[in-house]
């Protein structure tokens, strides 16, 4: 597959951002991840190919055993990382503005 | 709907300022932060106790949908109305530890108002930990098994 990768791609499946956030801990051998999975190996194999090529991941041979890396400077590239944070926030402060709307309506 | 609030967090640094303009006059603002009923609704968390004051503090508590109780509380340490309140914030029985909280309310005009969070966390590491939590949980809701694992890690 000659496709091209992006990390908004590698993002969109909850699989990868699953197997992002297990890596972020600490590094691991691909088996390893896999085993966090109930996903058949091949399907994380593929996974792991993917945010491989788009640099969410870095592979390091580790004596006989490749480990995978998060590549911590092309995760903060991707706004979407932190934007279930500031959702968050709108929301309460969306909530916020609703209930003092009324709250001023039924005072007056 | 328009997204209204914004997020400023540099790279390697150990704070964050959320800002957030409304439509509605500061003093209507200020007082969703001091009483305790309006607080509850909007945080989505009951209120045990609420001391807005110099030396005062608070208590919050929300359940999960699995029926599980997760403590905050804090501190006040400056309590200015209508202007300024400076607190600590705490999530009880988790490694995040505590976070300083600077909150500034300004009026724009007489109905609109902004807010300004300076929140300053313990380290880098546990700054980046609190903003990806949000992320984190969207996760766990599908895959249950990453829970399991991160409470492992503690």
């Amino acid at each position: 597959m000659n496709l091209r990768r992006d990390v908004f791609q590698a993002i969109a499946d909850p699989t990868r951002r699953a197997i992002l956030l297990l890596v972020a801990s600490q590094s691991m051998t691909a088996g390893a991840i896999a085993s966090n999975f109930d996903t058949a190996r091949p399907t994380v194999s593929k996974h792991l190919q993917i945010l491989t090529e788009c640099e969410l991941l870095e592979q390091k041979q580790d004596g006989r055993e490749i480990h995978y890396y998060i590549n911590a400077k092309k995760m903060k590239e991707v706004a979407d990382f932190i934007e279930p944070f500031r959702n968050m926030w709108d929301d309460r402060f969306n909530k916020l503005e609703t209930i003092m709307k009324k709250y001023n309506r039924g005072k007056k | 709907m328009e997204r209204k609030t914004k997020i400023q967090a540099e790279d390697g640094k150990q704070e964050i300022t959320i800002t957030r303009e409304f439509e509605l006059p500061l003093d209507l603002l200020f007082k969703a932060y001091v009483e305790s009923d309006i607080v509850e609704q909007w945080m989505g968390t009951r209120v045990l106790k609420l001391d807005s004051k110099k030396h005062g503090s608070y208590q919050f508590e929300t359940t999960d949908p699995k029926g599980n109780k997760h403590g905050f509380n804090g501190v006040i340490h400056e309590f200015h109305p209508n202007r300024k309140i400076t607190r600590t914030f705490e999530m009880e029985n988790t490694s995040f530890g505590v976070q300083l909280e600077i909150y500034e309310f300004v009026k724009l005009t007489d109905d609109t108002s902004k807010l300004t969070m300076h929140v300053i966390y313990e380290s880098v590491a546990q700054r980046d930990q609190v903003m990806q939590l949000p992320f984190a949980q969207g996760i766990n809701m599908a895959h249950n098994r990453i829970q399991e694992i991160l409470s492992k890690l503690k």
